[in-house]
């Protein structure tokens, strides 16, 4: 059942014309700036050859792209996972789903894999662009992966927000704005505070991102993407059962 | 899953489609719904009858897990609705009052779709669609965007999603609206087809839709039922065998009054009466004859149907205000 939702959300991701453009832009901004990083490292190359332990080209170009990328999906998830609901509500076709023999979680659970079935195109397909390098020379295929698996996350906790954002509302704009207000707060919310101690670096998204950016895969850094994930699409599945008693 | 396999085992021996009692729900304090029952038997289509804003959507949305109820409960082939949502809404088909479709799917795709969801085994999901697809009259529509067609074939598809995992219970609110008359026909004979075998309920707010497509009839006004019984006990209700009478010449009341089967003579204008025959009595020709002998010179006679509205006056009215019934 899960399966079935999630590939007509899928379907109807691919049919708009908005996915289209989002995932056009995506990959054109992150070419520009892996094209960009090239260029600043060969330029210093000659430098690197002479210090003992140098950074290689996957630490000094393909992780920084991996970072424009997650923040590039802050802006563009919001977008694509709007309509998720909240255009369901618009159109009345809630309904279709509401009445059939699903539960709220599988509906729920159907959407986000949906969205994340297709957010995993564009991760991979950074991945793949920045394991073009391969050709000019030698790259390290375990900071790539790490990197993948990081953004790879990243998107899904992205995607669970979205979603719950796109379940407060009948509006797709209303719903992107909040979410994009949502992930936005996550992301820089650790700017609020300069003490590495703080809580607030807990719940910071970035802080949880950037140890995959530099190869390191932590069980607590996967636990964060799991809890944030987990945390959003159980609000979200609140807020669809609440529906129901409305009013 | 044992709880709810043994509860559709029990509703072989329950023949009741749908039980559903004393529903009431309001909306922000305000009652929407008060105190329904409905009981619906296998090959019974019931007619929900109401004006706007009666509360009929509101209870079809409670029938079919949209809507909690405030209060009351709501079995589905005796598996409880609010107790066993996901086992008891296989034997729901509901057709909302806006159809719910996917404009960027084909008919065939969305009709699958449906089928999936609602259960329907996988090996039989292409034949169930196009069987729902072939009954609702979309033979040759299959490979067509849903958001091309016209309105009256985006309804036809409602319906058919609504049928396509052959439900036990079909819920349709307002099928016919928007349709042109030929499409209603169709509609109409088509529901009456869907009813062997199921029970269906349709909500409208056409009289002569009731009147030739169901067999019981539930009027509600103001979320409560102030009328539930038999089509042919409403068209009794509805005035059925009074006869309007235009006089140009009339001859006083008492002379009317006086004519054999008359039961009571009603003076609705200085020339037009409304007279109520004593029983099965039939007066029409003995009215003609009398009116051509005497000179009356008549120039109408008709039954004098009660229109929907003065049915609702009169049975609210007999309901809440009976003091204010002779003013």
């Amino acid at each position: 059942m899960i399966l079935t939702i999630a590939a007509k959300e899928l379907r109807a991701l691919f049919v708009s014309p908005l996915a289209w453009v989002v995932l056009a832009f995506f990959q054109l901004i992150l070419a520009w700036i892996l094209l960009a990083r090239l260029d600043a490292f060969l330029a210093i190359q000659s430098q690197l050859v002479a210090l003992a332990n140098s950074p290689g080209a996957t630490e000094l170009v393909i992780s920084p792209v991996f970072g424009v990328a997650s923040i590039v999906l802050v802006m563009a998830v919001p977008l694509l996972s709007m309509r998720l609901v909240a255009e369901e509500r618009r159109n009345q076709t809630m309904t279709f789903l509401l009445s059939a023999p699903l539960s709220v979680s599988e509906i729920v659970l159907g959407k986000f894999f949906g969205l994340a079935a297709f957010l995993l195109l564009p991760v991979l397909l950074i991945g793949a662009m920045g394991a073009t390098l391969a050709v000019g020379g030698r790259l390290d295929w375990g900071l790539v992966v790490s990197n993948v698996i990081g953004l790879a996350l990243v998107a899904a906790g992205l995607a669970a927000i979205g979603l719950y954002a796109s379940c407060l509302t009948a509006h797709p704009v209303v719903a992107a704005v909040t979410a994009l207000a949502i992930s936005l707060a996550l992301w820089m919310i650790n700017l609020a505070t300069s003490d590495p101690a703080s809580p607030v670096q807990v719940v910071s998204l970035l802080k949880h991102y950037e140890p995959f950016t530099k190869g390191m895969v932590s069980t607590a850094n996967l636990a964060y993407f799991a809890l944030l994930t987990g945390l959003f699409l159980a609000l979200a599945a609140r807020r669809l059962d609440a529906d129901r008693l409305r009013g | 899953m044992a709880a709810a396999v043994a509860l559709r085992m029990m509703s072989d021996a329950v023949p009741l489609t749908l039980d559903a009692r004393s529903l009431s729900r309001s909306f922000a304090g305000r009652p929407v719904v008060r105190d329904v029952e409905l009981k619906l038997k296998r090959g019974e289509v019931l007619g929900f009858l109401g004006p706007n804003g009666a509360g009929k959507t509101t209870t079809m949305q409670m029938l079919t897990g949209n809507l909690s109820p405030g209060a009351g409960s709501i079995a589905i082939c005796g598996v409880d609705l609010l107790e066993h949502p996901v086992e008891a809404k296989r034997h729901v088909g509901y057709l909302p009052e806006t159809p719910p479709l996917y404009r960027e799917l084909r008919v065939d795709e969305y009709l699958e779709l449906a089928a999936r969801l609602r259960r329907v085994p996988k090996k039989d999901v292409a034949r169930a669609a196009t069987k729902a697809r072939d009954r609702c009259g979309l033979t040759g529509a299959g490979s067509q965007l849903i958001g091309t067609l016209s309105k009256g074939y985006q309804q036809r598809v409602g319906i058919a999603q609504a049928i396509v995992h052959e439900p036990e219970l079909i819920v349709l609110d307002e099928p016919t609206v928007g349709l042109d008359p030929n499409q209603i026909r169709e509609i109409r004979s088509l529901i009456r087809e869907l009813a062997e075998g199921r029970g269906v309920i349709l909500s409208t707010h056409i009289l002569p839709e009731v009147e030739s497509v169901c067999d019981r009839v539930q009027i509600m006004n103001e979320g409560s039922v102030v009328y539930s019984g038999t089509v042919t006990a409403l068209r009794a209700l509805r005035g059925g065998r009074a006869l309007l009478v235009g006089l140009r010449e009339p001859p006083p009341v008492i002379e009317l009054q006086a004519l054999p089967g008359v039961a009571t003579v009603a003076a609705l204008g200085e020339h037009l009466f409304r007279i109520e025959p004593q029983g099965d009595a039939e007066v029409g020709e003995a009215i003609v004859h009398l009116a051509v002998e005497r000179g009356w010179r008549l120039y109408q006679i008709a039954p004098a149907q009660a229109s929907l509205e003065e049915i609702f006056a009169h049975l609210t009215q007999r309901e809440d205000a009976p003091a204010e019934a002779s003013a």
